[in-house]
């Protein structure tokens, strides 16, 4: 009797109507909706989201009787922070513009952040090219063709003073997406602070780091996963003790979905990388709570509209949970999911690139409805090139036209209540958790690359969204229905001279040239035995880069150490 | 008389890119289609892609980049190829290559390109006309 009082008082609802409305929709299924369907049948038998959740034809107060407003939803500024991480949300500040961007050589690419600037961007973000990503040099033989093509192309201190020549580090945040090499990179991003005189304690912005995702999804992977996971863990705890405003960290979903992923697998496999770092920062000695407030998140917005939204709420209140009930953290901030958000460049189509505006909009908008504190929007003509300036500016504009005309900024978390898109969160949350016990039972996230494990999960979604758009199961418009004879495409593609390899090239022979290389040499042997005594390698990597040491350098003796990672062939 | 063989073809991806979504959805297409299929991994020099087709006696070479640099590292490929006199072997590409680059590409013996949004069967059925047609 004293449970059942609880439990009703616990209820959203009152019983008494609940009871009401249980007997007018059994009214509505088995009268209404059969006498409409005999005469306009629905476009399906069945409806599902991404990730084959069932998405029934109405939900009601029935549908989230159980939920507990105070422990599921609460309050924006308070766990489980389901409604949203800060107490006003986008009332008070917006969530920062951040336009992922790089190509050619750092002087082209230091043009185009201005210009970005210039333009209203809040953030930097830097996309690097292949080679910087893989740790070789611009110079080396497996670099030919792909200097400056994906990204910027830095391979020592020089190319990052370039790329800040006239941005003041303690006006703007940055955010490198970078894995592998990221030590190195912001050990340059230190260096650079430090000739601007701005103290240490003041930088702010994000290095990825994540390189358990690249195992999983994106493979730019150049040591075997153990090391990789030191190497994150001594960025984690150099900022714990160094760069109070730096996130050391930005635990990546995005790669996992662009590799083809569902919703749920995204939000799954991101959470439990991101208990494999906790764990591996905890085993080093440090105390949750004073890491756990930088751990940052990324994820995709894909086409889902409704989804995506429920994604992103129930992926804070599961990491709330986690970070609470495993990791025992007591502090409010070691709590908080921080999240960047970018939109699905997957999704994005070639054929009748124009309609990716309006693609890009929506899920943006699903993005801000979800609660991000950082965006980038897709160019509408990714699926062609790097993007141009004009589509640049057409995809920053759309978060700008969601922040100041749409009025969605204006309250907190309004579709919240939503029976559908609360039922959809507890959902999300719900199969993920199932995976993060699979993954759990199989010993971690290490012992499931070894098997493979997330490289055939990703591997079959994308095979089946492929099959589902071929059978037109799934509709895409412009490619598998609507198609047109000729294409419009407003504006001209960006394109990349083979000019910036060779400016590229010759810049940083000419540096290797003039730089002490007793000097650096002296620093690569000091970083080597480092290594070996698996010391934390940052303090020696920032003399390394200081002395003009090159990234290549820096990795080839990393290699030495550790090995190389040796791609997992699974299709 | 003989038994007809399977089409052997090679999925590769050469150079740094590691965009490989949709090499592996191609290569499991043209497996289901009862293709012999051997998938290179990442990071392939022109050298390694090549030798792989001498190799593997392949009928198709099926190349994808997205990373842009497809004007470099294709007609290295075709190139090497012409050298080793694999001649007979029908080369495709694939990935994120703006339509200015296909006539260019197709001038150095790329036997057609393939954007984003195509159809796998549309590529499958491609190699099918045109394998038995060198046969």
């Amino acid at each position: 009797m004293v449970t059942k009082s609880l439990e009703a008082e616990k209820q959203v609802f009152d019983e008494h109507k609940l009871s009401e409305i249980q007997k007018k929709q059994k009214h509505w299924k088995e009268k209404t909706v059969p006498e409409w369907i005999s005469r306009h049948p629905e476009r399906k038998n069945s409806f599902h989201t991404s990730s084959s959740t069932h998405i029934k034809r109405l939900y009601t107060p029935e549908d989230i009787k159980n939920i507990d407003y105070t422990r599921d939803l609460g309050f924006p500024g308070e766990p489980p922070f389901t409604r949203g991480l800060h107490a006003t949300m986008y009332r008070g500040r917006l969530w920062t513009m951040r336009q992922f961007s790089g190509y050619g050589t750092a002087q082209q690419t230091n043009k185009r952040f201005k210009y970005l600037l210039k333009e209203g961007e809040t953030g930097l973000s830097i996309a690097f090219d292949y080679p910087t990503i893989l740790g070789l040099d611009s110079d080396h033989p497996l670099s030919v063709g792909e200097v400056g093509k994906c990204g910027v192309a830095v391979s020592s201190l020089q190319d990052i003073e370039t790329l800040f020549n006239g941005i003041p580090l303690d006006k703007v945040t940055t955010s490198m997406t970078i894995n592998g090499p990221a030590t190195m990179l912001l050990a340059m991003y230190i260096a650079i602070g430090d000739m601007q005189g701005v103290p240490r304690e003041q930088l702010g912005g994000t290095t990825q780091n994540d390189n358990l995702k690249e195992f999983h999804a994106q493979k730019l992977c150049i040591f075997p996963p153990e090391p990789s996971v030191k190497l994150v863990t001594d960025i984690v705890e150099y900022c714990a003790k160094h760069l109070p405003k730096w996130n050391p960290i930005s635990i990546s979903g995005y790669h996992i979905r662009e590799a083809g992923s569902n919703a749920v697998q995204e939000l799954a496999f991101t959470l439990a990388d991101g208990i494999t770092y906790v764990e591996s920062a905890l085993e080093r000695g440090l105390k949750v709570d004073q890491f756990a407030p930088r751990l940052s998140f990324f994820f995709a917005a894909h086409n889902n509209f409704l989804e995506e939204i429920a994604k992103f709420r129930a992926a804070r209140r599961l990491w709330a949970k986690i970070m609470k009930e495993r990791f025992k953290a007591t502090k409010p901030r070691s709590l908080w999911m921080r999240m960047h958000i970018q939109t699905s460049g997957c999704t994005l189509t070639a054929t009748q690139p124009i309609n990716n505006v309006i693609r890009v909009a929506f899920q943006s908008l699903a993005a801000v409805l979800g609660g991000t504190q950082s965006l980038h929007t897709n160019s509408f003509d990714e699926a062609l090139a790097l993007p141009s300036e004009e589509a640049v500016r057409v995809a920053l504009r759309t978060q700008q036209i969601i922040a100041h005309e749409t009025g969605v900024t204006d309250t907190i978390d309004p579709l919240a209540g939503s029976y559908c898109l609360e039922t959809l969160t507890n959902k999300m949350e719900e199969h993920a958790m199932e995976y993060i016990d699979k993954i759990d039972s199989m010993g971690g996230v290490i012992s499931g690359i070894e098997k493979g494990f997330f490289q055939k999960e990703i591997a079959d979604s994308a095979y089946k969204y492929q099959k589902e758009i071929e059978n037109k199961e799934r509709t895409l418009i412009g490619v598998n229905e609507y198609a047109v004879e000729k294409d419009w495409v407003p504006i001209k593609l960006l394109r990349i001279k083979q000019q910036a390899e060779k400016e590229q090239v010759d810049g940083l022979q000419k540096l290797k040239k003039k730089r002490n290389n007793k000097k650096a040499n002296d620093v690569l042997n000091k970083l080597h035995k480092a290594a070996e005594h698996d010391e934390n390698l940052m303090p020696t990597i920032i003399e390394a880069v200081k002395a003009y040491a090159t990234i290549g350098e820096i990795c080839d003796v990393l290699r030495n150490v550790y090995g190389q990672y040796k791609e997992q062939i699974i299709i | 008389m003989s038994t007809k063989r399977k089409i052997r073809i090679v999925v590769a991806k050469p150079g740094l890119d590691s965009h490989d979504r949709g090499a592996k959805v191609i290569a499991r297409a043209f497996r289901d289609a009862g293709m012999e299929v051997i998938y290179t991994g990442l990071w392939q020099t022109p050298e390694q892609i090549v030798e792989t087709a001498l190799q593997e006696d392949v009928d198709v070479v099926a190349l994808s980049i997205l990373s842009g640099a497809h004007m470099t590292l294709f007609p290295k490929i075709t190139k090497l190829m012409k050298q080793k006199g694999l001649n007979d072997i029908l080369v495709l590409g694939g990935g994120v290559i703006p339509d200015e680059d296909i006539p260019a590409l197709k001038k150095i013996g790329i036997a057609e390109v393939f954007g984003p949004d195509t159809p796998t069967n549309t590529i499958i059925k491609f190699i099918k006309e045109n394998t038995q047609k060198t046969k």
